[in-house]
């Protein structure tokens, strides 16, 4: 039995809903138990740290502090003092707050004054922080995941999307590479998933860019989907709920704006474990995202219900023209 | 190419050097900042996917630092387009914390109101304001705030988007609030008057 505390984050409970739900379904395959932080607060993303520096590691803080008074040392096995974060925006916070309030002391002394005014208190040092995917690998084992599978992925195409802000900055040195990490690759082969090469796996998303300069967000998105539909993927497998929601949600706008019309699932890499330990497709949340996944999943024989469609508000086309870019074989026929 | 203003004349030509602006940057960085040790290599925005549309490069705005043109880097797109991928900063052979000191970087220019794009700043706090008043973050109402505000015209492009995050259950349009909600007001407080006096 491995015993963590879970740190969510806000978006399993909206944009990312599929992610916990999916998580869900993979504890009790592989015997984790999952105590979460009582009351926890948003770990502020990458907006606050932009305003107020204090304040934004205080708001990262009261769920450290939190998240130590439910940790039990007497356990014996260690696992409960571990955080684990299942999302990479917050796990980096969490892991970086407790990282630099060691570096720069000074920091944690004013960390600890705020805290104070609620009746909190950190130590740096005292938890562990790690995202999912690291606890699964390193301390579940992907033998113990090669174990639980009962339907193989056989023959589905996976292009394994790592993100950025999880193999970096490591302030704890957890990954093979920083650039090019293999870990999410080892643990979808043990589904039985044709991984693929993906050279681009720990480019960026856009990450926030998707709100405040989508242009920027759009090219980082193209570049990733284009890459992926090349390399022959049926599905893209990330870790991470804001690249999940940049690369599904935005990639209609980014169709349009580029006159391109890709077709790029993307799914947790758990929905994928879920579906391989068994269990069915609305169990771990298939069906949630925009760009959907039923005919990738069609490849390995699961048959995804069709639910009713939202009729969308249909757009007229009778703008003006508009610049598109030129596919790859349009461009190839325009040199002859 | 930025212009050889009459500040980046003074600064290079006039004044002894003055590194007070790089101190205050460093000293204002969560952790150790390294950013004294930049030896302008350009590692940073040669890894940087989002420097084809920054004014100036991370090194370029490193020296500018150092130069001590404060308007002049406040006002940089720079820190704004930084999509926090952490590539320069895994790569950088002196160790600078590069993401951190845009940060930092943003934070200065909001406090100085030097930037010249409001969406990436007005984004943030409303981000911000979010948090402050239920303790976790509310995409519908960040959503809906921000592109009102600054993108109307993307509106109706996105609402097939934002009509499937609804029905879908991806978005909801009732923010959820913490339990403890004083306590994190009393800690936000006090970080915030240990803000201004540091």
């Amino acid at each position: 039995m491995n015993k963590y505390i879970l740190y969510p984050g806000c978006s399993m409970e909206s944009s990312g809903k599929a992610y916990g739900e999916s998580i869900n379904m993979i504890l009790e395959p592989l015997d984790i138990q999952f105590d979460e932080i009582d009351d926890w607060n948003c770990c502020g993303a990458t907006e606050y740290l932009g305003i107020n520096l204090i304040p934004a590691y205080s708001l990262i803080a009261r769920n450290l502090a939190l998240a130590s008074k439910q940790m039990n040392p007497d356990d014996g096995t260690g696992g409960t003092r571990t955080v684990v974060a299942p999302c990479s925006a917050c796990y980096l916070n969490l892991a970086k707050a407790d990282y630099y309030m060691q570096e720069r002391p000074s920091l944690g002394v004013k960390v600890n004054e705020a805290l104070e005014a609620g009746g909190l208190s950190y130590i740096p040092g005292t938890l562990d922080v790690r995202h999912l995917i690291d606890v699964l690998v390193h301390d579940v084992g992907v033998d113990a995941i090669r174990n639980a599978v009962v339907r193989p992925l056989t023959g589905l195409r996976v292009a394994p999307y790592m993100g950025c802000m999880l193999p970096r900055p490591d302030y704890q040195h957890r990954w093979t590479d920083h650039e090019h990490p293999t870990e999410l690759d080892d643990l979808l082969r043990a589904l039985g998933a044709d991984v693929i090469d993906y050279p681009l796996t720990t480019e960026c998303c856009g990450g926030h860019m998707t709100q405040i300069g989508p242009e920027t967000a759009f090219e980082l998105i193209m570049r990733l989907v284009e890459d992926a539909d090349e390399r022959g993927a049926h599905l893209m497998a990330t870790v991470c709920p804001m690249c999940q929601m940049n690369i599904d949600a935005y990639q209609n706008e980014m169709n349009h704006f580029f006159g391109t019309h890709y077709h790029m699932p993307i799914l947790f890499f758990t929905q994928l474990m879920g579906l391989a330990f068994g269990k069915k497709p609305g169990e771990v949340g298939i069906g949630t995202e925009l760009v959907s996944a039923r005919n990738a999943l069609a490849h390995i024989g699961v048959e995804v219900p069709v639910t009713q469609e939202p009729a969308a508000p249909k757009k007229k086309n009778e703008g003006l023209p508009m610049p598109r870019r030129w596919t790859k074989q349009e461009g190839k026929e325009a040199v002859k | 190419m930025p212009q050889m203003t009459d500040e980046r004349v003074r600064a290079r030509l006039t004044r002894e050097e003055d590194l007070s602006l790089l101190h205050e940057v460093s000293m204002k960085t969560a952790g150790v900042s390294h950013l004294e040790m930049c030896i302008q290599c350009g590692t940073c925005g040669g890894s940087c996917p989002s420097a084809m549309d920054m004014e100036h490069t991370p090194r370029m705005l490193f020296a500018m630092l150092r130069a001590g043109m404060r308007d002049e880097v406040l006002r940089s797109n720079t820190p704004w387009l930084c999509v926090s991928c952490y590539h320069c900063v895994v790569r950088c052979p002196q160790e600078v914390h590069i993401a951190d000191v845009m940060y930092t970087l943003k934070s200065m220019a909001i406090h100085a109101k030097l930037y010249s794009d409001s969406t990436a700043p007005h984004f943030s706090q409303t981000f911000v304001d979010m948090i402050e008043t239920f303790g976790r973050s509310f995409e519908f109402g960040l959503a809906s705030r921000h592109y009102l505000r600054h993108f109307p015209l993307r509106l109706p492009g996105m609402l097939p988007m934002g009509f499937g995050m609804i029905t879908k259950g991806r978005m909801a349009i009732i923010p959820k609030k913490i339990k403890h909600m004083d306590q994190l007001t009393a800690i936000l407080e006090r970080a915030n008057q240990l803000e201004l006096t540091s």
